[in-house]
C-alpha cells in the first residue's frame, strides 16, 4: 500500500491504463504540457506524448464532441471538463448525443468513454465553479454516474470507468484533490455499481457520497463519543448503477436513515434514494428519513457563507443527534 | 487567407466524356444513387398521406446530387455524418431500403429497430454514423472519428454534411478550429438550400455564402460548388477527399441547392417567394444528369435500365416494410447500455 493524494491516484489510474490499453486517449483543456489546473494530470503528457495526450482548445463542446466520435469509431476516450459546471455548455453532447446513441440507433454504436469533471465546492470558487451536478448525470438514461471519496476509490474506479463498456462521468471533488489515502499496489480495478460501507454502526445510517463521505465519518465517530450512537455510514461512490440493496440492507439494521448531500436540495440524489427507501422498506423505518443539503441556493464565495451553506460534519452530528434522539 | 477556389463558374466543358477522371461507373453509380435517394423520398411522402409514417420527416427532393456526388467519391471504409435530413446521406453509404422505409414506419424490420425514426437514421456496417437532430452536435462528433483514423493511420476520412443554418451556431465554429488545429481528416459540408428552417438564410446571416465566407476564419479555403451537379460535387469531394487522405487535413465546402418541400412535413413553404421553386425545378439534377449521359453516349436502356431497377427496389423494399410487424414491446426495455439491458440498479 502506498499513499498517494487524490489527485495522484487520478494520475495513477488514467496512466495505469494508458500503459495496458493503446486505444485509451486523453483530450482536455491544459491537460497535456500545463498538467491539469488542479495539478491531477502531472507526468502524463511527458509519459505519453502528444498523440495520447491532447491540449484543446476552450472549446467544451468539441472536447465532448470528438470524444464521442472516437469512442464511437473504437477508441476509448477520456475526455476533462476543467469544472463540472461547464457541462452546461457542451450538456447537448452529454444528454443528447452520448446518452442516447446506442439507445436510438438500436444497439449499434458503442461508446465506451469517460468524461472526468472537478465537482463540488469549498474552494470558495464562487457560484460558477462550485457546483455539485452529479444529480444532473444522474436523471439521464445512458449515462453511469460515479463520484469518489477516497484516493484508492480514485484510482479503482476510474481505471474501471475506463474500461466500462458504457459512458461514464466520473466527479472529482475539488477540495479533496489534496486529501491522502492508501491505494492498493500494482493493478489496482474496482467495481462500478457497489456501494461500500465504510463504517457499521446499529443505530443510523447514514448515506454519502465524495467530499460528504469524511465528515460523515467524522459526525460518527462524534456521534458515537458523545451521544452514544452508532451509526452506519455508506459511501454510495456510484449513482448509476445504483447499489440499493446495500442501501437497504443497511437501512433495515438500523431502521433510521440520513442522506447527506452536497447537491442544492430539490431533485438531490438522497430524494431519490429516499422514495427507493420509502417504497421498499417503509415499514422497517422507526423514524422519517431525514435530508441534509446545501440549501437551494447558489454557492458564495465568501469562505463564512460557503461554510455555512454545504453540510458539515457539525451540522451532520447536530441533525443526526436531534432526529435520533 | 486569400480565397483559393473561390465561387467557380461552371462553364460547359467541352472536353467532359464519359471516361473522364470521373469515368462511367462513377457516373452510373451517381445516377443510380441520385435515382434512390429520390424515389425513396418520393415514396416517404406518399406514405406520410396514407398515414402510414407518423412523427415528422425532412425531404431533401432537389438536393440528391450531393448526397450522390460525395458518397460515390467516399471509401466504403469511410464515415457519414448527417443531420436529421438524412435519409440522402444514410441510403447512398448502402443502407438497406426497406430499414430505412421500416424505420419510418415504426416497424420491427427499421435499422434502428423503431428506436429512432427519421432524424436518426444509422448504418454503422455502411459507415453511415448517424443523423443527428440538434443542430451543430454531430460536427465535432464527426471530427472525433476522424481523429481515431488520423490516430490508427487508418486512412479512412469522415465526411459530414449539414445545412445553411448550422452555419450560426456555436458548435460549427468549435468543430472548425478544432478540425484544423488538430489537422484532422474531415471533410465539413455545408449544404445551402437558401433556408434556415421556414426563415431565409441570408436575413439571419451576417455574410452572403454562410460557409464559405466563414472559411478563412480557420486558414481555410473558401470553396462553393454547385450542389446539382453531381458531377462537380463529385470533384470537389475528391479533391478534398484526397487532401484529407494525405495529411492535408479538413475541408469546408458550401454546395448551393434547394428543397423542393418545406422545411419539414409540417411546414408548405408558402415563405417561398412565387416562382423560386419554378426557377430551381429548371435545374432539377435528375433530368440534367439523365441528358447529360445521353448526351456522352450512354445508352437509353441502360439509363432507363437504372430507373427501372431502382422503382422495383423501392417498391419492393416498401411491401417488405409494410409487412414487418411492429417491434416487440420489450425491446423499449434493450440497449440503453451495453449488456443489452436498461438496469440502474440492483
Amino acid at each position: 500500500m502506498a499513499e498517494l493524494t487524490y489527485r495522484e491516484a487520478v494520475i495513477e489510474g488514467i496512466a495505469q491504463e494508458m500503459r495496458r490499453d493503446e486505444k485509451v486517449v486523453f483530450l482536455g483543456e491544459d491537460i497535456g504540457k500545463a498538467g491539469g489546473v488542479f495539478k491531477a494530470t502531472v507526468g502524463l503528457w511527458d509519459e505519453f506524448g502528444d498523440l495520447r495526450v491532447r491540449d484543446t482548445p476552450i472549446s467544451e463542446q468539441a472536447i465532448l464532441g470528438a470524444a464521442m466520435g472516437a469512442a464511437m469509431t473504437g477508441l476509448r476516450p477520456i475526455a476533462e471538463i476543467m469544472f463540472s459546471d461547464f457541462l452546461a455548455v457542451c450538456w447537448d453532447i452529454v444528454t443528447n448525443q452520448i446518452a442516447k446513441s446506442r439507445y436510438m440507433t438500436g444497439g449499434q454504436v458503442d461508446l465506451p468513454l469517460v468524461i472526468r469533471t472537478a465537482n463540488g465546492g469549498g474552494a470558495r470558487f464562487g457560484a460558477q465553479h462550485s457546483q455539485s451536478v452529479e444529480n444532473w448525470a444522474m436523471m439521464i438514461p445512458g449515462i453511469k454516474v460515479v463520484a469518489p471519496s477516497t484516493p484508492a476509490d480514485v484510482k479503482g474506479l476510474l481505471a474501471a470507468a475506463i474500461r466500462d463498456p458504457d459512458p461514464v462521468i466520473f466527479f472529482e471533488q475539488k477540495s479533496l484533490y489534496a486529501t491522502k489515502g492508501e491505494v492498493p499496489d500494482g493493478e489496482h480495478v474496482d467495481e462500478i455499481g457497489k456501494a461500500k460501507v465504510v463504517r457499521e454502526g446499529d443505530d443510523v445510517t447514514i448515506l454519502a457520497l465524495a467530499l460528504m463521505v469524511p465528515r460523515a465519518l467524522e459526525a460518527a465517530e462524534r456521534l458515537q463519543a458523545e451521544a452514544g450512537i452508532s451509526a452506519s455510514v455508506v459511501d454510495i461512490r456510484s449513482l448509476v448503477p445504483l447499489d440499493t440493496q446495500t442501501i437497504l440492507s443497511q437501512v433495515k439494521k438500523t431502521a433510521r436513515v440520513v442522506t447527506v448531500e452536497e447537491n442544492p436540495r430539490l431533485c438531490g440524489w438522497g430524494a431519490e434514494i429516499a422514495s427507493i427507501i420509502a417504497e421498499e422498506c417503509f415499514y422497517d423505518l422507526d423514524m422519517p428519513i431525514v435530508r441534509i443539503t446545501t440549501p437551494h441556493i447558489p454557492l458564495s464565495s465568501a469562505d463564512e457563507l460557503e461554510d455555512a451553506m454545504i453540510p458539515s460534519a457539525d451540522r451532520i452530528f447536530e441533525t443526526v443527534r436531534q432526529e435520533v434522539d | 487567407m486569400a480565397k483559393k477556389a473561390g465561387a467557380k463558374k461552371k462553364a460547359p466543358d467541352k472536353k467532359a466524356q464519359l471516361n473522364d477522371d470521373i469515368g462511367e461507373e462513377n457516373r452510373l453509380t451517381m445516377w443510380r444513387l441520385q435515382l434512390e435517394v429520390r424515389q425513396v423520398e418520393q415514396r416517404l411522402h406518399d406514405l406520410f398521406f396514407q398515414n402510414l409514417i407518423k412523427g415528422t420527416s425532412h425531404l431533401a427532393i432537389g438536393q440528391e446530387a450531393i448526397s450522390a456526388g460525395f458518397g460515390a467519391a467516399m471509401r466504403p471504409d469511410d464515415y457519414t455524418f448527417c443531420t436529421y435530413r438524412g435519409h440522402a446521406h444514410t441510403l447512398v453509404r448502402g443502407a438497406s431500403m426497406t430499414g430505412m422505409i421500416g424505420e419510418l414506419m415504426g416497424k420491427e424490420c427499421g435499422m434502428l429497430k423503431g428506436k429512432g425514426g427519421s432524424m436518426h437514421l444509422t448504418d454503422v456496417e455502411h459507415g453511415a454514423m448517424g443523423s443527428y437532430a440538434i443542430i451543430g452536435a454531430h460536427l465535432p462528433i464527426a471530427a472525433g472519428a476522424a481523429w481515431q483514423a488520423q490516430y490508427n493511420k487508418t486512412g479512412q476520412i469522415a465526411a459530414c454534411f449539414f445545412g445553411d443554418g448550422t452555419t450560426n451556431i456555436g458548435a460549427f465554429h468549435e468543430a472548425l478550429n478544432f478540425a484544423v488545429v488538430w489537422n484532422l481528416p474531415v471533410v465539413f459540408v455545408c449544404e445551402n438550400n437558401l433556408y434556415m428552417e421556414y426563415t431565409p438564410i441570408s436575413e439571419v446571416t451576417a455574410v452572403e455564402h454562410p460557409a464559405a465566407d466563414r472559411a478563412c476564419a480557420y486558414g481555410l479555403p473558401s470553396i462553393i460548388v454547385d450542389g446539382n451537379d453531381a458531377d462537380a460535387v463529385f470533384r470537389v469531394a475528391t479533391t478534398a477527399f484526397d487532401k484529407a487522405r494525405a495529411g492535408g487535413g479538413p475541408s469546408l465546402i458550401e454546395a448551393k441547392t434547394y428543397r423542393y418541400s418545406g422545411h419539414s412535413r409540417a411546414d408548405p413553404a408558402t415563405y417561398r417567394p412565387e416562382g423560386e421553386l419554378e426557377e430551381w425545378m429548371k435545374k432539377d439534377p435528375i433530368p440534367m444528369y439523365r441528358q447529360r449521359l445521353l448526351d456522352f453516349g450512354v445508352k437509353e436502356d441502360v439509363v432507363s435500365g437504372i430507373e427501372e431497377a431502382v422503382l422495383k427496389a423501392v417498391d419492393e423494399a416498401t411491401e417488405e416494410a409494410k409487412a414487418s410487424p411492429p417491434p416487440p414491446l420489450e425491446s423499449a426495455y434493450e440497449d440503453v447500455w451495453a449488456d443489452g439491458g436498461a438496469s440502474w440498479r440492483n
